[in-house]
């Protein structure tokens, strides 16, 4: 198997049903003799979790039988919820797990405020219900909001667009 | 594992050996291209990168205080991935300032082993939050402040300042948009609770000229390269809202200035001020009413002299000065007694 193959299998801690491949984290793999140079960049700037992924990473690499891997980390350009793949988007729908839409386009100028959660049509993962509700804006980790939708009654979290 | 080796599965990833940390964590800038770009003066570059820093840790070490205390489990989550996105950013960004100042010292180090004269954040995020209306309005502040500073910083010429700013940017138009929700909750909510964001509004007001006044380091690192720049580069301070958004892609000669220059960033921090207030049913408070500003001292006798102003009998020169000119409340002491505790008790401890 390539390099590229083993990485893009590791799963990711906080999300295990998607790969770092799906999540969109795995910007590079490159093989060199015995050697692999592995890129990622963080979800989000305090990801506590970029530490785990360096380390299942190289344990993965290792196992594969690449002697020398070094994993590094790029800031830029920042990730964005539209790496996300459409195969991961179906995992994160099969858990239960509202994806992400567009991630917002900014016109030139000031970041716009929201003052008032947009409505938007984001369909429940349990029953397809297309009208859910805010909950709140953070949930178990800053990647995702809490939703709950009125018709099966039960809430559900959803991947922010960033 | 035996129990006599519970300890060791804590230590077991690498040889790393941070204290206070605990293991298992590694440069968050590993990797990261790290040239300073040519014309850039080290010491300013040191000096932003801590001041910037340390904004985002004690920041985020007050929002840390509110978890078990926050009104509602969702406030609780919400704080703390705010507090850590926070935490994150000051990482980065003092891991910047030791390998920029090259001196042997790491994020550990600066952030567990200054004292507070040391310390170069603004006195908005010492305050401590007499209650949840006080919390929303600080952070308000706090973000919308920093929200319009990083948009300006993705167009740095340090290319890691920039990217800092651009990650940052859509961490904290979410931390904004948190605050300013509250905010319009609780100001256009109950009588009770319209007075009690009303009084917070009052008391962090005090807070806000200090954002806005550019220290000497700010304003040349704004004011671009000191020599050498590419022919044919604007060179001026950045505007707010990030005019040059492709600037600082590239290491090498640098194409542009590496700071925002914070008077810059006023009108949009007015504008939105404005509009969460009117929605909130709200007033700004006028200066003359404000209440008792927080006394200010110099955290250690080497703080200087803040600007020369003279003293207002007002009580609005408890304000002059700044905390980038390590000018702190005695708040910030007790922040720093919290956060560097266990590095300071049991120096080179691993666990």
């Amino acid at each position: 198997m390539t390099a590229a193959a083993v990485a893009a299998r590791v799963a990711d801690p906080e999300l295990p049903m998607l790969t770092l491949a799906d999540l969109g984290i795995l910007r590079g793999v490159d093989e060199s003799g015995d050697g692999v140079v592995v890129t990622i960049t963080p979800t989000y700037s305090g990801c506590p979790a970029m530490q785990t992924i360096q380390d299942d990473l190289t344990d993965a690499l290792h196992g594969a039988g690449y002697a020398r891997v070094e994993v590094r980390t790029v800031l830029t350009p920042a990730w964005t919820t539209d790496w996300i793949t459409a195969a991961g988007r179906d995992k994160l729908v099969a858990a239960g797990i509202s994806p992400p839409g567009a991630a917002p386009r900014r016109a030139s100028g000031p970041v716009p405020l929201t003052l008032v959660p947009r409505r938007r049509a984001i369909a429940c993962p349990q029953c397809g219900s297309p009208d859910t509700e805010e909950i709140a804006a953070f949930s178990a980790t800053a990647c995702r909001s809490l939703r709950r939708c009125p018709v099966c009654r039960e809430p559900f979290e959803h991947v922010k667009e960033i | 594992m035996s129990f006599d080796a519970a300890y060791e599965a804590l230590t077991d990833h690498d040889d790393d050996a941070r204290w206070a940390y605990g293991t298992g964590f590694t440069d968050p800038l590993a990797g990261v291209e790290s040239a300073v770009p040519q014309g850039v003066d080290r010491g300013d570059l040191t000096a932003y990168c801590l001041a910037l820093g340390d904004d985002a840790l004690i920041m985020s070490h007050r929002l840390q205080q509110w978890v078990t205390r926050a009104p509602e489990l969702e406030d609780e989550l919400a704080l703390a991935n705010i507090a850590l996105d926070l935490l994150g950013q000051a990482r980065l960004l003092l891991s910047r300032a030791a390998e920029v100042e090259d001196a042997g010292r790491d994020e550990d180090a600066l952030a567990y082993l200054r004292d507070a004269a040391e310390f170069r954040n603004v006195r908005l995020v010492e305050r401590a939050d007499a209650d949840f209306a006080h919390l929303v309005a600080r952070l308000l502040v706090f973000a919308t402040w920093r929200l319009a500073l990083l948009d300006g910083l993705s167009a740095s010429a340090d290319p890691v300042l920039a990217a800092i700013g651009a990650k940052g940017v859509k961490e904290v138009t979410y931390h904004r948009d948190y605050a300013a929700q509250w905010v319009v909750r609780l100001g256009d909510g109950t009588e009770i609770s319209h007075a009690r964001m009303q009084s917070a509004i009052d008391a962090v007001t005090p807070l806000i000229d200090e954002l806005f006044r550019p220290d000497q380091t700010e304003l040349r690192l704004a004011a671009g390269p000191v020599a050498g720049g590419a022919a044919g580069s604007a060179v001026g301070p950045i505007a707010g809202s990030a005019a040059g958004r492709a600037a600082g892609s590239a290491a090498g000669p640098v194409a542009g200035p590496v700071a925002v220059d914070p008077s810059t960033l006023r009108s949009e921090f007015d504008a939105v001020w404005s509009q969460v207030l009117e929605a909130a049913t709200l007033h700004a408070a006028p200066p003359e009413d404000a209440p008792s500003a927080v006394p200010a001292q110099a955290a250690g006798s080497a703080g200087p002299a803040p600007g020369g102003a003279g003293h207002d009998p007002a009580g609005r020169a408890a304000l002059a000065g700044s905390g980038r000119d390590g000018l702190h409340t005695a708040e910030l002491t007790g922040i720093l007694a919290e956060l560097q505790s266990v590095a300071r008790s049991l120096p080179g401890g691993v666990w």
